[in-house]
């Protein structure tokens, strides 16, 4: 499949953006966070705005994405465009308790309800996004159990380096300090071998046990021998052979996926590291080191994945 | 509403014959041109006479080469000629994936249509699709596909003769042909039963409605599944011959 740069920025911005945005709602439930903590309320809706914005300038009719609220009943897409406007709400209550509380504050009653909203919202919505591209039968590389696990915790992987990021070094007193610090890295830690080693399992599979159609078994001609393409339908490139028959990330696969892996491994290990000589710039520098992981293996994702159709083209 | 209908009776549909098309794209041409022009289109080109003209077809005309293992008689090299177009399946993805609705299966007659007043473009229903039935029209932002020709065989200012997909009317061979799959009795149906067609890739679960019709096997048994394999002996009841050929046998047989 064609690596589109909107998509992998929705899916990256927006993963990242859900992943803080949860690890805030819950830190902020638990008084983990204190509750006038708004810069990272604030970058995690940005991302996710981001995100969501490259989607759209994905479609070709970008006017009419307020159409695709219409069919949850049956499409992940749809589901996942209702439930990341629905996180929008929790997530602009939290921030409206920010400004100071004059006379009537009932409003401060509904920070927990918001802070536990927000935190499903965020799960819900990243899960809708995997299973857009799970539920594609044709493109086995993505229809498997490995995806949706894999967009959660990379989503909270993301999520762990930025708060580490934008909380360091520790600028908040009282309930907040900085052993919360060590909590949100060391989940950072714990969540890298998960997603390094479930996404090498993936790879495995991947090269062995993910069977795609090829000529004979997409025609049926295989009923008779063993079948050849030997011209093809048109000269020149179509819509199918540019979207779907993507081959350069399959030539160059082995050595990105060492890139992303090791990156995504060590990434936060280098604050572990680093932190006791320079200080905060070490977080910034995980912080680059994991998302250009990230990057790198959704950029794969999307580009090594081969679509069914392409095995009537024979290749 | 992109929630597929309840399983319909009637289910309109191609069937495609391997054995006589010759590949000759005329399908593929006449489908252009009708669907152009027709309630759908138009099915706009980039760079139609440029260098690298592209644009949306409904129908790919595809030529494998088959070589036979020695099971099936002798080995030999087949050229099959294999026209690609939506099957109109009865449970696609394609429908149920789409966001807004603009991706539908008809509940009367079965055909997989796209409201071009309604799509998006994301594109999501193309990925969903293993046959690549359907085209993104970068021209039109919108996603296109073949609609069974809708606007011509409901069409009751065309002759009853002409109500039929412009890709069957257009076949020099007579390797399509349109009519109601869902019909047991129909003739398209018969010649289903008739000639073993078969579903594309059934292993989506898309069920597809168009079914193709495998070559004939070869009168020198090559291309024969053992069923269908043809006796190579020939038996000659003399007896039954008249006089003069009962000698001519005779002759030539010495």
């Amino acid at each position: 499949m064609r690596p589109t740069f909107s998509i992998i920025l929705f899916t990256v911005l927006s993963g990242a953006g859900y992943g803080l945005l949860f690890l805030c709602g819950l830190g902020m439930a638990i008084d983990g966070l204190p509750a006038n903590d708004s810069a990272p309320l604030l970058v995690g809706g940005l991302l996710v705005s981001v995100g969501l914005m490259a989607s759209v300038g994905h479609l070709g009719k970008p006017m009419r994405a307020w159409r695709a609220f219409s069919q949850w009943r049956s499409s992940w897409l749809s589901r996942e465009g209702i439930a990341a406007l629905a996180t929008y709400v929790p997530l602009v209550v939290l921030l409206s308790l920010w400004f100071p509380c004059r006379g009537n504050c009932v409003w401060l009653s509904l920070r927990i309800p918001a802070c536990l909203l927000l935190a499903a919202g965020c799960v819900v919505t990243v899960f809708c996004t995997a299973n857009i591209y799970a539920c594609l039968k044709p493109i086995r590389a993505w229809n498997n159990a490995y995806t949706l696990p894999l967009y959660l915790l990379l989503g909270l992987y993301s999520g762990a380096m930025l708060l580490l990021t934008l909380d360091w070094p520790p600028v908040h007193s009282g309930a907040y300090d900085a052993r919360m610090q060590w909590l949100w890295l060391a989940t950072a830690i714990i969540i890298a071998p998960s997603c390094a080693l479930l996404k090498w399992r993936y790879w495995q599979w991947l090269d062995t046990r993910a069977v795609t159609p090829d000529a004979g078994s997409a025609t049926g001609l295989d009923r008779i021998g063993s079948v050849q393409s030997f011209e093809q339908p048109h000269t020149e490139e179509n819509y199918l052979t540019h979207e779907m028959g993507f081959v350069l990330a399959r030539k160059h696969s082995r050595r990105l996926r060492r890139i992303a892996f090791w990156l995504i491994l060590l990434a936060p290990l280098a604050v572990f590291a680093l932190g006791w000589l320079i200080g905060w710039p070490a977080a910034w520098l995980a912080l680059a080191l994991g998302m250009t992981g990230i990057f790198v293996e959704r950029w794969l994702f999307f580009a090594e994945a081969k679509h069914a159709v392409m095995a009537y083209y024979g290749r | 509403m992109t929630s597929l209908p309840p399983p319909t009776a009637k289910k309109l549909g191609l069937v495609i014959d391997l054995d006589t098309c010759v590949g000759c794209h005329a399908c593929a041409v006449a489908c252009k041109e009708w669907n152009d022009d027709g309630d759908f289109g138009p099915l706009l080109d980039k760079e139609p006479y440029g260098k690298e003209p592209s644009g949306v077809w409904f129908n790919r005309v595809h030529s494998y080469a088959v070589e036979q293992d020695a099971t099936h008689g002798a080995s030999r090299e087949l050229t099959v000629h294999f026209p690609r177009s939506c099957l109109h399946c009865e449970t696609p993805d394609c429908v149920t994936v789409c966001p807004t609705g603009a991706s539908y299966k008809r509940a009367e007659d079965g055909i997989v249509l796209v409201d071009a007043d309604k799509c998006i473009g994301c594109q999501l229903c193309s990925w969903a699709c293993p046959y690549g039935a359907r085209e993104f029209s970068m021209e039109r932002g919108t996603m296109q596909k073949c609609t069974l020709c809708v606007d011509r065989i409901y069409n009751e200012t065309l002759d009853e003769e002409d109500r039929q997909p412009a890709c069957v009317m257009a076949c020099p061979t007579r390797a399509r042909h349109f009519g109601d799959l869902g019909d047991e009795n129909s003739a398209i149906s018969k010649l289903v039963a008739e000639r073993d067609g078969y579903a594309l890739m059934p292993e989506y679960g898309y069920q597809p409605v168009n079914r193709y019709l495998p070559p004939r096997p070869r009168r020198d048994g090559c291309n024969a599944t053992p069923e269908t394999k043809v006796a190579h002996e020939e038996q000659l009841d003399r007896e039954k011959l008249p006089g003069v050929l009962r000698w001519l046998d005779r002759a030539l047989s010495r």
